[in-house]
């Protein structure tokens, strides 16, 4: 009955997106990218998979950022695709997806605009998930406070921003700290909201929403020592809907160093694992290898379960990894160092 | 041609020493100049040898810089923009300084840090160890930039020099000691000439005279033979005419 219900709006989409899933690399196909002498054997490769004739018309020195925005451009097609398609309550579901790049893209018009650059040279450099209407609009403010009256409190980012951030933050703090901030804020937003739809999505997704916000408060963690970000601002920071909550997050905020941190993974058995395996060492997988391996195993899971949203979310999550990917064994060959060519984090 | 090729002097005892008095100083700076030629190519090779160590060394740093930054695009995605709209000013900066060489004063860079480091806080939620690490790389990268560059601007300016020194030191060596050298032989010889001469004129004088006197002794004899009685000459009055060259 519930897929019954569910197929009357999302079926098709479901199943798009599954057909999709299935264009991402596999193991073969990464074993003969890292093969590759020059980029236009890694093009040749690539016209072999999914990606079909994307790279045809690049004019012959193929470079590493030609490749990356192309890869882009092709999942933002995609993702644009299905969100045309989509009927509440998806629909918001895939516009939360696209809050993340509005922050960022927010985060650096601001930055343009604090520093006097000229908005229309920045408006391009936005990610394109995350462009919104108001965004043309953000040229008319000169000055952060008009910027935060007149433009952020109309964009769809204008429930963050109200709750933490105030007028004059914009001006004093940290770039980096708002934009933690606004991510923290987004995520228990968005995780109330997968709470609400409730069923398999909220199972899904829930899990990997909580993972997101754990890996933040750690990595969080972990860059702030030796920085001049204090405990209580470092602890503002922590996205407070993950298994880590609240004990976890009380003991990250109260370590001084990595031992430390290691010490509060070990009460949660997936963390610990995680730090086990990971050093620093040349030739070990850092931590943050890890946290993208895990990441890519939960949202590889998301596809064992149907008639949920969160296979969009995990799509593009894998998606982009896989770009990242690409981009990792475009930059090993075209730089021939080929000694870590194998630090790409497998999908499947 | 070369022969001729002589300081337009008198040739005398006062312009002779003159002219050794100058050989004397042209040989000694000859030798100063060689000394300081020779500081400035010791210099220069050092130089050519850092610059070249430097260059090989500034390859393999580049290289591990250009790929750090590809890791921490692969763990953060794309931050460049970020970065671009968040510059200010210049983090590190440059101080000149002027190191002497045999006189010569070459530019020496240093390179400093000004300010703190506005970026302390990228990549916090992702990537911030990969992303120190590429600070790390390219300040490497750029001091060993700002060390090859003062490098070779020492190189091109003691290049100058050396040139210059060296066509001093021919220079003093092919043309100005062989002209002095040319013309205290010119002066010698005309002094022995004029010796030459000095002495030629003092035989002639002898011989004018040794035949006068034979003369005048023919003369009185045969006065004494025609049994004319002469008179003593008178010593006051020699008679005789004057000598004339």
């Amino acid at each position: 009955m519930n897929g019954c219900m569910f197929n009357i709006d999302g079926g098709y989409l479901e199943g798009l997106c599954r057909g999709f899933k299935c264009g991402i690399l596999q193991q073969s196909d990464y074993l003969n990218l890292i093969q590759c002498e020059t980029l236009e054997d890694l093009k040749l490769h690539l016209a072999g998979t999914d990606y079909g004739s994307f790279l045809a018309n690049e004019p012959s020195p193929l470079s590493v950022s030609v490749i990356d925005d192309k890869l882009r451009e092709k999942l933002v097609i995609e993702f644009q695709h299905l969100r045309n398609h989509s009927v509440q309550p998806l629909s918001t579901f895939l516009d939360f997806i696209t809050y993340s790049y509005m922050i960022d893209n927010i985060i650096l018009l601001i930055t343009g605009t604090l520093h006097q650059r000229p908005i229309s040279e920045l408006i391009p450099k936005c990610h394109p998930l995350g462009s919104f209407e108001q965004m043309e609009a953000i040229h008319v403010a000169a000055t952060p406070a008009e910027l935060y009256n007149a433009v952020l409190v109309d964009t769809p980012l204008a429930p963050f921003f109200v709750d933490c951030i105030s007028e004059q933050d914009l001006d004093e703090m940290n770039i980096e700290i708002i934009r933690n901030t606004l991510y923290k804020a987004y995520l228990e937003a968005f995780y109330k909201f997968c709470l609400a739809i409730g069923g398999t999505t909220a199972d899904t997704m829930c899990e990997i929403l909580a993972f997101e916000a754990d890996r933040r408060a750690i990595i969080i963690t972990i860059n702030s020592f030796g920085t001049e970000l204090g405990k209580d601002d470092r602890a503002k920071l922590y996205p407070r809907c993950g298994r880590l909550n609240p004990d976890g997050l009380a003991a990250l905020a109260r370590a001084d160093d990595y031992e430390q941190v290691k010490a509060v993974a070990e009460y949660y058995a997936e963390y610990s694992a995680l730090f086990e395996g990971a050093g620093n060492n040349p030739g070990d997988k850092t931590l943050e290898d890890k946290f993208f391996e895990h990441e890519v195993r939960l949202n590889m899971q998301a596809f064992l379960q149907q008639f949920h949203f969160g296979v969009f979310y995990s799509y593009l999550k894998l998606k982009e990894q896989e770009c990242r990917n690409i981009v990792w064994i475009s930059e090993c060959v075209a730089q021939k160092h080929r000694a870590k060519i194998d630090n790409y984090i497998p999908i499947f | 041609m070369s022969g001729k090729d002589r300081l337009p002097i008198f040739p005398s005892r006062g312009a002779q020493m003159l002219m050794k008095s100058r050989l004397a100083g042209a040989q000694k700076g000859h030798g100063l100049l060689k000394k300081k030629a020779d500081a400035l190519q010791m210099r220069f090779r050092m130089i050519l040898g850092k610059i070249i160590e430097t260059k090989t060394l500034m390859g393999e740093v580049m290289k591990e810089a250009a790929f750090s930054l590809a890791e921490a695009k692969f763990a953060t995605g794309d931050f460049n923009q970020v970065v671009l709209q968040n510059v200010t000013k210049a983090q590190i900066k440059i101080r000149s300084k002027k190191d002497n060489v045999a006189g010569v004063n070459l530019p020496v860079f240093e390179s400093y840090q000004d300010g703190t480091d506005t970026y302390e806080l990228a990549g916090l939620a992702r990537g911030g160890q990969q992303l120190a690490k590429l600070k790390k790389n390219y300040q490497r990268a750029v001091k060993l930039l700002v060390e090859l560059a003062s490098l070779q601007t020492s190189f091109v300016t003691l290049d100058e020099v050396i040139k210059i020194t060296n066509r001093r030191v021919n220079a003093i060596e092919h043309v100005i000691i062989p002209r002095i050298e040319r013309t205290l032989a010119y002066i010698i010889s005309e002094l022995d000439e004029l010796e030459r001469e000095e002495f030629y004129r003092l035989k002639k004088i002898q011989d004018k005279k040794k035949i006068a006197k034979a003369k005048t002794e023919a003369q009185r004899l045969a006065n004494i033979e025609a049994g004319k009685h002469v008179d003593a000459a008178n010593m006051l009055d020699e008679g005789d005419e004057d000598l004339l060259f």
